[in-house]
């Protein structure tokens, strides 16, 4: 009996497993688990909602009628807002792109002499490493303000690509994946006469793809969401999540279009992290801090 | 020619010369990781001695600004209150939650695993969403909550969730840890399918005889790398909590109720413009990210032991 019910379940079969203990801490995961779906879930119906169904009492979670009314209605609005959205999109996928693939360079490329040899300052560095880890953004954003408009950096996309680049959980992650790669074949590669770069570019940064994939799933979603923050004030300048936030806020009248926006800036970041699930986890399996 | 026994800067010069391609490779991230995170956090210790206002010359004040903080500024114990709720509260149970979950999921078959990790997960990476979370708890009977709660019968009336005092500080602790779920979880989901498995068995034959002695003298121990990660990011995050509370509560939230100290230094740092202030309101919070993690960090090291 109680092997069917975990073959249903999916559980292989464990040492000292009460099937009871199982079974309620399977109702644990359920629950907490509706908890986190949940709103999600409704977003997503919510983004489809005629407005008569979103305005209706007492509130529904489904969707009776589906319609694409509000993604129309959202495109609509944005065609005639004063900047194009094209603009928008232009902005967020530059800083994106830019600031992702960037993070991923710099970070391998210090990564890999952490990882792999002792150097004069090299364990000092990497305890700065460990610490900033240790401190959020908020504790440095007024000093990054000045040290920004002496670059001369505000308003432009600099402000937000640059400082991304150097992101402290990155370069900690990749140094603990490039651990794993065997001291043999980098060994191997200096008797063919290969130099650090070489060795770097062609060997450590193939093996490492799960980690970029990492780095990606880390970053992405962080500039993706970003507004601008502090640093962009020009309306040409600013990011998509600006210009969709600033419909949200439009209240009522703009419901139904919030909550489609709602739904295109939530999908982005979980289909890429679908599709690179199982190379974050290979990751996050080396993310181990050592005493 | 003379000869003369290597010295410890010679060592030390050959050293640098025949490392010269690590530098070169480490150059560009440490060049931009020192400018936008070491020397701010630098600026920042200093500038919280100084009086500053972006229009004057700093002016060296000593600990006033610190004085200030604790004695003459009611709000600031409002926002440090807050915050050590937040953190008591969030930092614990996110930590525990993260753990709990990984660890169950970590018994279900590999496509269930995929399934569930992505709904746990997708929260905190989902990006601004939170904002759902406005509709849920809005102020009128169309909110979730409110149009819930009447048709069950429970209340008569739709009650003010985000400007009511009394409730404000518990939603925003709700869905921050709805959000709370990110990397830490990942690293214990990863980690628990690393532990090997030959161990267990070797568990077994010496006696341990359900899964909560499993747990505590296999699993734990094995994670110990992953667990104080996680701690880092857990507290850290629990510390810095102010995008939620401004998203869902306002800025300033009604009597301060939800405030924080990251908000009362967006408050001091970017609409009064008292730099030195707010430098010392970060150096509080930096110190206390800093003493938290290193307490955890020596609580952790008794597991399983």
């Amino acid at each position: 009996m109680t092997s069917k019910v975990r073959a249903v379940f999916g559980m292989p079969k464990r040492l000292n497993r009460s099937f009871t203990v199982s079974l309620m801490l399977f109702a644990l995961l359920a629950v907490f688990g509706s908890f986190m779906v949940l709103p999600l879930i409704y977003a997503v119906n919510n983004a489809f909602k005629p407005l008569d169904e979103l305005f209706i009492f007492p509130p529904r979670f489904w969707v009776n009628n589906p319609t694409t009314e509000n993604f129309a209605d959202l495109i609509n609005l944005m065609g005639n807002s004063w900047v194009p959205l094209s603009r928008y999109i232009a902005n967020t996928l530059l800083i994106t792109i830019l600031g992702t693939a960037g993070h991923i360079l710099l970070a391998s490329a210090a990564a890999y002499p952490l990882a792999k040899y002792r150097f004069p300052g090299s364990k000092v560095l990497f305890t700065i490493v460990i610490l900033s880890l240790m401190f959020s953004p908020h504790v440095t954003a007024i000093p990054n303000y000045m040290v920004m408009s002496w670059l001369g950096w505000i308003n432009s996309h600099a402000s937000i690509i640059v400082p991304s680049l150097a992101f402290s959980l990155g370069l900690f992650l990749m140094k603990q994946f490039m651990e794993q790669i065997p001291d043999a074949l980098l060994e191997a590669a200096k008797i063919d006469g290969a130099n650090e770069y070489r060795i770097f570019w062609s060997i450590v940064m193939p093996n490492v793809k799960p980690a970029w994939l990492t780095l990606m799933i880390l970053q992405f979603p962080a500039l993706w969401g970003t507004d601008g923050g502090s640093f962009i004030y020009s309306e040409n300048l600013k990011t998509l999540h600006y210009a969709l936030s600033q419909i949200v806020q439009g209240g009522i009248a703009r419901a139904g279009v919030g909550a489609a926006v709602a739904l295109l800036l939530m999908i982005v970041p979980i289909t890429l992290f679908i599709i690179s699930q199982s190379s974050v986890m290979q990751t996050m399996a080396t993310s181990g801090m050592k005493e | 020619m003379h000869t003369r026994p290597a010295g410890r800067w010679s060592l030390l010069k050959r050293d640098l010369y025949l490392s010269r391609h690590y530098y070169v490779l480490m150059a560009p991230f440490m060049l931009i990781f020192f400018m936008f995170t070491v020397i701010p956090v630098g600026i920042s210790l200093g500038l919280s001695f100084f009086h500053f206002n972006m229009l004057e010359l700093p002016r060296f004040i000593g600990w006033q600004n610190y004085s200030r903080l604790f004695l003459g500024d009611d709000v600031f114990l409002i926002a440090l209150k807050n915050t050590l709720l937040f953190a008591v509260i969030t930092g614990p149970v996110s930590y525990i939650a993260c753990f709990l979950f990984a660890w169950i999921i970590n018994e279900l078959s590999p496509k269930i695993r995929a399934v569930m990790t992505l709904i746990f997960y997708a929260p905190s990476i989902s990006g601004n969403v939170f904002f759902i979370w406005l509709i849920i708890f809005s102020g009128d009977s169309y909110g979730y909550m409110n149009g819930f709660l009447m048709r069950l019968g429970v209340t008569l009336e739709p009650i003010q969730w985000l400007v009511d005092e009394r409730y404000v500080l518990a939603i925003v602790i709700i869905v921050q840890l709805w959000l709370s779920l990110g990397t830490s979880f990942l690293a214990f989901i990863a980690g628990l399918q690393t532990i090997d498995r030959s161990l267990v068995e070797a568990g077994t034959v010496d006696g341990i005889k359900n899964r909560w002695q499993e747990l505590w003298y296999i699993t734990l121990p094995s994670m110990r790398p992953q667990l104080m990660f996680g701690a880092v990011m857990q507290i850290t995050a629990s510390f810095a909590v102010a995008e939620i509370s401004i998203a869902l509560a306002g800025f300033p939230s009604v009597n301060y109720a939800a405030h924080t100290v990251v908000t009362h230094l967006m408050d001091f740092g970017t609409i009064r413009f008292e730099m030195g202030y707010a430098s010392a309101i970060a150096t509080v919070l930096f110190a206390l990210m800093l003493g938290t993690n290193v307490l955890t960090q020596k609580m952790l090291r008794k597991i399983g032991e």
